[in-house]
């Protein structure tokens, strides 16, 4: 289970929130009412205070780049630091499954400058699940895709075994077919929807 | 050592009227490079007849203190100009103290080496062999260190996505920042590598050529300058490596963490 108590930054929170294994919550809201910004402070990638557990586990009381391949975030913007898709990526058949998965079988010898959004986005979540995260965070994982790479998207996801996963969206339809609970963000701070 | 051949006060201005030329050429092609010119030049002539007074005072004071206190009135010139040289700089005290501080080290660190170990003047701090070496020393110094953090905050500012993504894939602070770290690394050593690789075959440095035209023996010339050029690039490399690392260990945090609000 992943449990956040009384997380802030200058911009968000009070926030506190717990997901259980297995389930997906959804967060809605307005474009700069902080979502992505409840997902970095998760994951530790701005400064915060507050308390975040995993299975029981604080992040303090392991290091942070230990604490971001259990919590995996996949933000809106992917990142790319090579010129060729598998240089992003570690060789093995668990890559090559992934890839196959999200319908970019022969992605690794591909230049990364010439990859559409979409495809970034889709390479971006097949890169995070290669770590076996322990819970998952996604910050628009299907914006820019159309259906058919959406359905393969959710799919993952729907496959990630018992991995609490938060998923920020602006699809309510999406919401209601992934997610078990739903939040509103506003200004900084997370309601339940009713 | 044989007699050198003294300047008269006009010869000086005869020379410059191929500055005033270059200012011609410049009004006529419209350039408006001529004011810079002469700014430049009038500049240049009175820092050069100052530096000239302070250093033949400080040579008959022949005082460690006041040899000192021009040691770090250099250093402090030097330094603003690595503060100028960046677009964007650490915030507070960093964006000064950072740059400042390894070329001071580096500078400082190597020149007493080689006034301790090489030169060996007596006393080991006299100025006529001191400020000169670490006018030197200071100087590439500071190219290096200046190319280095302005190479380093740039690309860290413009790839924070790239930075981001592998430290959300676990990696630290260290392996996310590598590669514009050794890319900033490289920018800083790449004009005293040059500088080493063309002396002596595409240019004669200033040093040994003033040297010659004194009446030094050009092989004992050589000597100077290859002593000089290892000085040189021994404190560049220090005073890099020194900046750029700090600069990296600042612009993150112990939680691995990208500070991007330590730059400006």
């Amino acid at each position: 289970m992943l449990v956040v108590e009384d997380l802030r930054t200058p911009l968000i929170g009070p926030v506190s929130l717990s997901v259980g294994a297995g389930e997906c919550i959804a967060i809605l809201g307005a474009s700069g009412s902080g979502k992505s910004l409840l997902l970095r402070a998760i994951v530790d990638l701005d400064p915060n205070e507050g308390t975040v557990t995993l299975g029981g586990r604080s992040r303090e009381g392991m290091p942070a780049d230990e604490w971001r391949r259990r919590v995996a975030m996949v933000p809106a913007e992917s990142g790319w630091w090579a010129d060729r898709v598998g240089e992003h990526f570690a060789p093995g058949d668990d890559t090559d499954a992934l890839l196959a998965a999200v319908g970019l079988t022969d992605a690794r010898d591909w230049e990364v400058s010439r990859l559409s959004t979409g495809e970034r986005h889709r390479l971006a979540i097949a890169r995070a699940l290669l770590l076996r995260p322990d819970a998952l965070l996604l910050d628009e994982p299907t914006a820019a895709l159309d259906a058919e790479a959406t359905a393969r998207v959710e799919g993952l996801i729907a496959a990630r075994g018992e991995a609490p996963l938060i998923l920020v969206t602006h699809d309510r339809a999406q919401a209601g077919r992934l997610a078990t609970r739903c939040y509103v963000m506003t200004g900084g701070r997370l309601k339940a929807e009713a | 050592m044989t007699e050198y051949i003294a300047l008269s006060w006009l010869d000086l201005a005869a020379a410059s009227v191929f500055i005033a030329l270059n200012a011609l050429f410049s009004m006529l092609l419209s350039l408006r490079l001529e004011r810079q010119l002469l700014i430049a030049s009038l500049r240049m002539v009175m820092q050069l007849l100052l530096i000239g007074l302070i250093l033949k005072t400080v040579f008959a004071v022949a005082s460690p203190w006041l040899t000192l206190a021009v040691a770090l009135a250099m250093t402090a010139f030097a330094s603003r100009e690595i503060w100028a040289r960046q677009e964007r700089r650490l915030r507070g005290v960093w964006g000064f103290g950072l740059g400042a501080g390894t070329m001071a080290a580096a500078g400082m660190v190597v020149t007493v080496f080689a006034l301790t170990l090489q030169l060996e003047p007596v006393p080991w701090w006299s100025p006529r062999y001191a400020l000169p070496l670490f006018g030197m020393i200071l100087g590439n110094t500071m190219t290096g260190v200046s190319l280095g953090l302005d190479t380093l905050h740039g690309a860290v500012h413009r790839e924070r996505v790239a930075i981001e993504a592998q430290l959300l894939l676990g990696r630290t602070r260290w392996q996310a920042l590598g590669p514009v770290m050794r890319r900033a690394l490289r920018s800083g050593f790449t004009p005293i590598i040059n500088a080493m690789a063309a002396t002596g075959v595409v240019s004669l440095p200033g040093m040994m050529t003033g040297q010659i035209l004194s009446g030094v023996d050009p092989q004992e010339a050589v000597k100077y300058q290859l002593l000089v050029m290892f000085l040189i690039g021994g404190a560049t490399g220090l005073g890099v490596m020194g900046a750029v690392i700090g600069s990296v260990w600042r612009l993150t945090d112990a939680r691995h963490r990208l500070r991007l609000d330590r730059l400006r």
